[in-house]
């Protein structure tokens, strides 16, 4: 990322900032200093925890400095097996609920917000409008039949409860930014490929969906976020060891945790976030833009 | 490389267009209804079985008795009549209301800001904004709450910290005065992802604007409250609607920091951590729903003012 571009990018932004005095020099330079220890001040937190989760133990609420004088692995030995299955159990489960949302909000949302963008039938704009009000309606408003629904079907303890909705184009949200993101892209486009002879099926296979890859990318990106971290759901649906996810783990962790649990959560709750820090790594450019174009965090 | 399709996104007004353009050929109609029904074959089960049963469902399920292993029992508005009296109903509701009213808008003065700081040729922008952004990506997890929890401890970094400064902590979690304010400061923490949608909001401010109300002799002060704040507004409604929402729902930090309680003395008690506790833990499914409908009911309404008031404040550019 550009992060130290010497050179104004905009003629504007050359107006607004004249060749630098050094009076200016000096305010800038006090504005980054103030800016550097926010940033510390904020991240120390996390920094705090990195370094604790190699720490012995014993030494990490005794010394909370982040220079760590003793570095040790013990923590996640032993963390990673302090429930009675492993943590590789977990994030294997983990990954299967996130891969599988994500390809099934990729599949439903797109198919929806094709029709919903681009075909003409009768029921469209009241479609429209039930996606549009579903997005604001509460999750935990409809929580309770659902649970006794998929308990009734012996869902619970297994993973479809959590697929199936996103199988099913429920995040509403991904339908909505599908549906805008098809509406910039031309006509044109669909009218040569029915000219050509293509049916819905293929235009939107061969035309709509390959370029509708921001919106895609964006899906995937907090797809994958949200499912990674989510609690609640996994948290009322999973309840036998063998079936919970990274979170349902580390609160599990949390119930029996003594003094000398720390270090084990600390280590157990660094590589959780671990997917999540790497995705950040590669993906930042995109999750930035996500966010400042649709809203979503 | 595709900002300004995505800028379009957000730009693109509700359009409809019409049934039949006069050239488009009309027997397209027919096989797209066709398709268009098939296309949303996934879309329809899903109203139907995630959304729009469980909905009705829910709603006769508040007017119930109902434990989950026998048959719900009608029991009219009992259930909300139980709610007038239950006093840790009410410690929820007063608990979310202070989050809500005190987080949010820390949170969103906050972001604006640090947006308005980095907005304007500051060098080093995507470091910042990452490293700003970065506690937002992870405020939700459970591992950010466990952190919090050590962080606020007897013995965590915050009294440490005081300490040094030969100043006695205070027992942040188990003081009932103290414990909520812990979960106000992580979401306050968490101020990057609306801080970036305002610099996103505020990058669209053409510079014309400020050189032209410079020509008219106008100060920074001038500037930022008649160019950038009038124009920032329909960001900051968005900002507002969005994090209020979220805020009502909040769940996983309450949960965690207080391990399932609410505790101490209901101080932690969110709302949504309430409903879990009657439906999901003591299997009260009628009462749950009860409340759940009176989260969407307030949710609802809330919103609804929120817009009726943006008459007053927000300014959008056509007017």
């Amino acid at each position: 990322m550009t992060t130290t571009t010497d050179h104004p990018t905009t003629a504007a932004a050359a107006v607004s900032s004249p060749p630098p005095t050094r009076e200016r020099r000096i305010k800038a330079a006090l504005k980054h200093t103030g800016l550097l220890v926010f940033v510390a001040f904020m991240v120390y937190p996390l920094v705090w925890m990195v370094v604790s989760a190699f720490k012995p133990a014993d030494q990490i609420l005794t010394e909370p400095g982040i220079v760590p004088t003793e570095l040790t692995l013990d923590n996640f030995k032993d963390g990673w097996h302090a429930l009675n299955r492993p943590f590789s159990v977990f994030f294997a489960n983990s990954l299967l609920v996130t891969l599988g949302s994500i390809v099934g909000n990729l599949f439903s949302c797109s198919l929806t917000a094709y029709a919903l963008a681009r075909l003409q039938f009768r029921m469209r704009k009241v479609y429209f409008a039930i996606t549009l009000a579903s997005v604001m309606l509460p999750f935990h408003v409809l929580v309770i039949p659902q649970y006794i629904f998929f308990s009734q079907f012996g869902l619970v303890n297994t993973y479809w409860p959590l697929l199936i909705p996103k199988f099913l184009a429920t995040d509403a949200f991904f339908v909505f930014l599908m549906v805008q993101f098809i509406r910039t892209l031309p006509r044109e486009l669909d009218r040569a490929a029915w000219i050509d002879g293509a049916g819905p099926f293929l235009t939107f296979w061969y035309v709509i969906l390959p370029l509708m890859r921001p919106a895609l990318v964006t899906t995937t990106i907090f797809t994958f976020i949200w499912t990674w971290n989510d609690f609640f759901v996994p948290l009322i649906y999973l309840t036998r060891t063998q079936a919970f996810t990274v979170p349902v783990a580390l609160n599990s962790m949390v119930d029996s945790e003594t003094q000398s649990g720390v270090g084990m959560l600390f280590a157990m709750s660094l590589l959780s976030l671990l997917p999540i820090l790497v995705f950040f790594a590669f993906a930042q450019k995109y999750l930035i833009r996500g966010i400042a174009t649709t809203g979503l965090k | 490389m595709l900002t300004d399709e995505d800028r379009q996104v957000r730009a693109a007004p509700e359009q409809e267009e019409p049934a039949a353009p006069t050239k488009r050929p009309a027997f397209h109609l027919n096989r797209q209804g066709r398709a268009a029904h098939i296309f949303l074959i996934p879309w329809q089960l899903g109203f139907l079985l995630i959304t729009a049963v469980p909905l009705f469902a829910s709603l006769y399920l508040a007017f119930t008795d109902y434990d989950i292993l026998n048959p719900p029992e009608w029991t009219g508005l009992e259930n909300f009549r139980r709610m007038v009296q239950d006093d840790q109903f009410w410690a929820s509701v007063k608990v979310t209301l202070v989050y809500v009213l005190v987080s949010v808008p820390l949170q969103l003065g906050f972001a604006l800001l640090l947006a308005l700081i980095l907005d304007r040729g500051l060098k080093g922008l995507a470091f910042y904004r990452s490293a700003f952004y970065l506690p937002s990506l992870l405020g939700t997890s459970v591992a950010i709450a466990i952190l919090w929890r050590e962080i606020f401890g007897d013995d965590g970094l915050i009294n440490k910290g005081l300490g040094l400064l030969g100043i006695q902590g205070e027992s942040w979690l188990q003081n009932p005065n103290t414990a909520l304010a812990t979960l106000i400061v992580l979401n306050v923490w968490t101020f990057g992802s609306p801080m970036v949608i305002f610099l996103a909001g505020l990058r669209q401010i053409p510079d014309e604007l400020y050189e032209a109300a410079k020509v008219d002799g106008a100060g920074v002060w001038r500037q930022f409250t008649h160019v950038t704040i009038p124009l920032l507004t329909p960001i900051i409604f968005f900002n507002l609607i969005l994090q209020t929402i979220g805020a009502f729902q909040t769940f996983t930090q309450a949960h965690i920091v207080s391990g399932g309680t609410g505790g101490p003395a209901n101080s932690t008690l969110f709302y949504t951590l309430y409903v879990y506790q009657q439906g999901f833990v003591a299997f009260d499914m009628g009462y749950a729903s009860a409340l759940a409908w009176v989260l969407m009911v307030a949710i609802a309404a809330i919103t609804a003012l929120h817009f009726l008031v943006s008459k007053y404040w927000v300014f959008y550019g056509d007017n």
